[in-house]
């Protein structure tokens, strides 16, 4: 009996705890509510926050500016010139003999397909496979030092890569495979070495990405792990992985002073691996420093049709993105 | 009457790294009964379900000791078939884990894994499957649809058939309910009543009324040991500890 009694008593202190904590929280948020009120009218916060967003602003519109400016300028050079000569004839014909007035950028628009093709060709295989590695089958701390050693590699600038590919390679080529060794073979090696870091790095965060939870069923149903990676988690990253691709593809495609020191720049098709080839890029960089009048004009349409390349890579990224999601997440 | 034992453990401890999480387990399953693991968070109750199917050995610095065996036979022994042991137990996540892709390739998943190509019979598992899980009839019109775009308790169900589709004899459900709104878990209940009359279920759940309402036998666990194990009805009505008493009266937990 008494127990009942003592139970019930201390039923109604727990009621009452619980009141006076509720009470007490209602106090609090009271205050919260007061201070930002204050918080609010006070000018004093006010004046450096109107400041802060100001100067966010101008940044925002100073880089849409820059980018805006820099296509303004590509395009009112560079489009007359294109209209002159016929958009066709601009980008297909094989002709390019500026003073003979023949702009014709078909060698350099194939020549930057064909090595940045080469260069993915074998650049994403081995980048995704290092990515795998590095995502599913290495130990962690191996992962974190080869992450390093991969940035490492996007820090090297371009022209260390291409001195590398003009000491190294273009011997090697020249000794062993024949020609001068300027080569697509040359401009491919290198490229692709250094295209590599996107491919890893993006591949790798896709790979990452994956919920883990994924990864626990596929192997709860019996999957080994190679089954997992090969028939679960790669489809489940493929987006990611496409995107690394398309980025690749835009990093090969804008590369400039790397190739120009390897692959010879001759302004014809290539008839094979160990043939010079000249790009779009090369082209403009190349001339430049002495190109004037209609000549220059066509170097600025070099630039316009590059820039209108990103753009499409740009949309196709988006794309993907868009087709990506309807089915990652839950 | 005797019972049929389908898994039982001895002796079991597993360690992650230093850090021991479960003592001494020991544990009989019996064959086509429910057996749920209550206790609360980070009482082991998860880290023995998965070392049921020996999933725990994802886990980096997991060691064990002592010993679990499935028919008669200890999954731990050297030479074990992991594959063939994750076929025998299959394994119910807390969050639905639909793979990325459509309905009817999230269950030929684990078919196709082992080896089965032909597209008659992937499509026999399939809906075998589906109609086991009741879920056949909710989604045979759609069977190519991406399986995210189904609600929770359909994620749930569809995950159910997916182990099932491997032909398993026992299934683990890690917390199968707790992402599912009150009509869906009603549903995965009956589905587990169901599935108990031609497969043995070991669940882990927070719910306390849901372990009373789907379990012939619960065991108690706290702080990595078993502090209890009984018929359902006897533990919830005559607890023999008194912290198990504590627990499902809800004073603590």
């Amino acid at each position: 009996m008494n127990g009942i009694i003592e139970g019930k008593i201390t039923a109604v202190k727990q009621h009452n705890n619980r009141e006076e904590k509720s009470q007490i929280l209602q106090a609090k948020a009271g205050r919260w509510e007061r201070i930002l009120v204050i918080l609010r009218k006070s000018k004093a916060r006010f004046i450096p926050e109107i400041l802060v967003e100001k100067l966010l602003m101008l940044s925002a519109v100073v880089s849409i500016m820059a980018l805006l400016l820099i296509s303004v300028f590509i395009f009112s050079r560079g489009v007359p010139l294109i209209a002159s000569v016929g958009l066709g004839d601009f980008l297909f014909s094989l002709e390019w003999k500026p003073i003979q007035g023949k702009f014709g950028i078909g060698a350099m628009f194939v020549g930057s397909l064909l090595l940045t093709s080469a260069s993915l060709a074998w650049a994403v295989p081995l980048g995704l496979l290092t990515a795998i590695f590095m995502a599913e089958i290495a130990p962690p701390p191996v992962g974190r030092i080869m992450t390093r050693m991969v940035s490492l590699l996007a820090g090297i600038p371009s022209v260390v890569y291409g001195f590398f590919g003009l000491v190294i390679i273009v011997p090697l080529i020249r000794n062993y495979l024949g020609g001068t060794g300027m080569s697509v073979l040359a401009g491919a090696i290198i490229l692709g070495i250094m295209i590599l870091p996107t491919i890893i790095n993006i591949s790798r965060d896709a790979i990452q990405a994956v919920p883990l939870v994924y990864k626990e069923s596929s192997l709860a149903l019996g999957a080994s792990h190679y089954q997992t990676i090969g028939r679960l988690i790669l489809p489940a990253a493929s987006s990611g992985i496409i995107t690394a691709v398309v980025l690749a593809m835009g990093r090969a495609i804008g590369e400039t002073m790397a190739v120009v020191m390897v692959t010879g720049n001759a302004a014809i098709i290539p008839d094979s691996l160990l043939a010079p080839l000249r790009t779009m890029t090369s082209n403009i960089v190349l001339e430049m420093g002495y190109a004037a009048g209609d000549h220059q004009a066509a170097l600025f349409a070099t630039g316009a049709i590059l820039f209108i390349f990103i753009l499409l890579l740009n949309l196709l990224l988006n794309f993907i993105r868009r087709a990506g999601k309807r089915y990652a997440g839950n | 009457m005797e019972k049929a034992i389908k898994m039982k453990s001895r002796e079991l401890n597993l360690f992650y790294g230093n850090f021991q999480a479960l003592y001494n387990i020991n544990m009989d399953i019996e064959e086509n009964r429910v057996t749920a693991l209550i206790g609360p968070s980070g009482c082991g109750k998860s880290s023995f379900l998965r070392s049921l199917n020996r999933l725990n050995e994802l886990i980096e610095g997991s060691r064990i000791s002592g010993e679990v065996f499935l028919d008669d036979s200890a999954i731990y022994e050297k030479g074990i078939n992991v594959v063939e042991l994750r076929k025998k137990v299959g394994m119910v996540f807390q969050k639905p884990a639909v793979f990325p892709m459509s309905i009817y390739e999230n269950v030929a998943y684990g078919p196709r894994i082992h080896g089965i190509k032909k597209r008659s019979e992937l499509d026999e598992i399939v809906c075998r499957s589906l109609q086991s899980a009741n879920l056949w009839d909710e989604v045979k019109d759609r069977l190519v649809a991406p399986a995210n775009q189904m609600s929770g308790g359909q994620q749930q169900r569809l995950v159910i058939a997916r182990v099932l589709a491997v032909q398993p004899e026992v299934i683990l459900m890690d917390e199968p309910a707790s992402a599912l709104d009150p009509i869906s878990t009603a549903r995965l209940e009956e589905l587990i009543a169901i599935l108990k009359t031609r497969y043995t279920i070991v669940i882990v759940t927070h719910n306390m009324q849901q372990a009373a309402r789907v379990s012939d036998y619960t065991g108690f666990f706290l702080h990595g040991c078993m502090l209890e194990f009984n018929r359902t009805e006897e533990l919830f009505l005559n607890p023999r500890h008194n912290k198990t008493e504590d627990y499902i009266t809800g004073r603590f937990g």
